[in-house]
């Protein structure tokens, strides 16, 4: 291998006594990649986020951040994050938060300049951390984040709480930051963060991977509509509706078939005519349904 | 890419001056902390210990009961700030930072030598805060006694720096100090800070004497009094440090493990 992975986890399982939080993960990011970690509360995302950060250890299987253990890697300032709440002390002031941690990391004092400017809290370096708004904490865990200048930024939910200018605001920050080069790697349940922000999507459901593209293949997963139709023997058909033009995915299930498709009239003409399919329904299916369905408990594995 | 940056390790795994500074800065704006450990020592001195008869009245040694009640409160000031200083962990896991510490190069080590330090320099401030005021209202001293009893008062509030570390692990609480308040005024009428343990009945003193404070204020009034075993109270400080440091770094492992 001539690249060495940003992140890389092979066969990743983290246990808290009987409950399994991740089951099975493998994932490799390249240096550069905007990730989303796109998943429901309880899938596994924070979880796995600890993991990469050195906070937790792995229950089975490996986790490598720069080729490195991932406390190494956080303590050269490779790796940094933001992390969904708490973690300031409302005693301190936003510029010294800052400069603790410029200490912390052996940076200097421009450095800490430099990052309060580029988080937009210059304005605020004086104000009690405690009398900050959730969104100028939020800037403030973003620029002790910048400090180290890591290869690697960790976002775990970053804009719960925010309103909706706070979060645009906080994603502009990012993405001018994400042009310099710096690899991503954000935890969300928000699908218009996923899809806005990220070259690529993980959609992760109870703890594991289910499944992995880049934007335009999760916009392509989104696209197109689904066919379902009752069809005795339906099996018989698979392989035929499988090789037909724009057909994404054939799912049999029982009677009933469901094809996913981009040309869903040429698929229904054909059921129609030449199969006994009866009760045909044409379903467009959106992002939010995309989710719901790769990520959601009721669906049958 | 981003500019390529030097990536090394801090030294001494993040112990710094810059983070004590900034840490002490913390602390004094902390106006309960300033109250309890700053204030309070002298005002109960001038309370119950500057009174006309107090003064008058000479210990053999030299010095006269004022200057004995003042290296009490002197101890019981080094005792309040230390552990409040230790006590700091417990607000700063409550409030998530000893995390975000972990996403540093700061070693839990480094971390924990701080918060000694900073208890140490608090301690340090309150036992000189003590004195100075005792000496501008009539508290008497044999003149070396005033630098061996300040001495003495501030190396054994060590072992409330880690009793301090130990409570700040094992309690939860953001307001700890809250609790630890009257445990610690209670250790101070058991070792004899307040009252000469003796005139609280025989049994008690007996009792008394194997509680942690008792040592460090025999010790700490040594110089002034000489009397008392000074190895049996040497001893007793040295064991409670012990128990509450090992008490401390068992929590502490617990801690780590966890977050």
């Amino acid at each position: 291998m001539t690249e060495r992975m940003a992140v890389e986890l092979d066969g990743v399982v983290k246990r808290f006594g009987a409950v399994t939080a991740v089951d099975g993960v493998s994932l490799a990011i390249r240096p550069g990649e905007v990730v989303a970690l796109l998943g429901p509360n309880g899938a596994g995302k924070t979880s796995t986020v600890d993991m990469v950060l050195g906070l937790s250890e792995p229950s089975v299987g490996s986790v490598r951040v720069y080729g490195r253990a991932p406390r190494e890697a956080v303590a050269l300032g490779l790796v940094s994050a933001v992390m969904q709440s708490g973690g300031l002390l409302k005693d301190y002031t936003v510029g010294e938060t800052v400069r603790l941690t410029a200490v912390l990391f052996g940076r200097p004092r421009e450095r800490v300049e430099a990052v309060l400017e580029r988080a937009g809290i210059a304005d605020i370096r004086d104000r009690l951390v405690g009398k900050c708004s959730g969104g100028q904490q939020q800037r403030l865990r973003f620029a002790m984040a910048l400090l180290p200048d890591p290869e690697l930024l960790i976002l775990d939910e970053p804009t719960t709480g925010m309103d909706v200018s706070g979060r645009h605001d906080f994603w502009s920050a990012i993405r001018e930051d994400a042009r310099s080069g710096r690899t991503v790697i954000f935890a969300t349940h928000y699908l218009e963060e996923a899809d806005a922000y990220a070259d690529r999507v993980v959609f992760v459901r109870r703890g594991r991977v289910v499944a992995d593209g880049t934007a335009a293949e999760v916009k392509a997963l989104a696209s197109g509509r689904t066919v379902r139709a009752t069809l005795p023997g339906a099996g018989e058909q698979e392989a035929v509706l499988r090789a037909m033009a724009g057909v994404d995915s054939v799912e049999v299930r029982g009677d009933s078939v469901l094809v996913h498709a981009s040309d869903t009239d040429e698929v229904a003409r054909y059921l129609l005519t030449r199969t006994a399919a009866r009760d045909l329904e044409i379903v467009a299916r959106n992002l939010e349904q995309a989710f719901i369905a790769l990520t959601s408990d009721e669906v049958a594995a | 890419m981003t500019a390529v940056v030097e990536r090394s390790l801090p030294r001494f795994g993040g112990f710094s001056l810059g983070m004590i500074g900034l840490e002490l800065r913390r602390m004094v704006r902390n106006r309960r902390t300033v109250v309890f450990t700053v204030v309070m020592p002298p005002v109960f001195y001038l309370l119950f210990g500057s009174s006309a008869s107090y003064r008058s009245e000479r210990l053999d040694g030299g010095g006269n009961v004022a200057g004995y009640v003042l290296v009490s409160m002197a101890v019981y000031g080094a005792m309040l700030a230390t552990t409040s200083g230790g006590a700091m962990v417990s607000v700063e896991r409550a409030a998530g930072w000893s995390r975000q510490l972990r996403l540093t190069p700061l070693l839990p080590g480094a971390y924990i030598a701080v918060k000694l330090v900073l208890a140490m320099i608090i301690g340090a401030v309150s036992v000189v805060v003590a004195l100075v005021v005792g000496a501008f209202t009539g508290a008497e001293l044999p003149a070396a006694a005033w630098v061996e009893c300040g001495l003495l008062a501030w190396v054994c509030a060590l072992v409330f720096a880690a009793f301090g570390l130990f409570m700040g692990y094992l309690l939860p609480s953001e307001n700890v100090l809250q609790i630890l308040g009257p445990v610690l005024a209670v250790l101070s009428f058991a070792g004899g800070l307040f009252v000469p343990v003796d005139q609280l009945g025989s049994t008690f003193a007996r009792i008394a004497a194997f509680t942690p404070v008792y040592g460090v204020g025999q010790i700490a009034r040594y110089p002034l009094t000489h009397e008392g075993n000074l190895w049996l109270a040497a001893l007793s400080v040295v064991v409670w440090t012990a128990v509450f440091s090992v008490g401390a770094m068992w929590r502490f492992r617990r801690d780590t493990a966890r977050v």
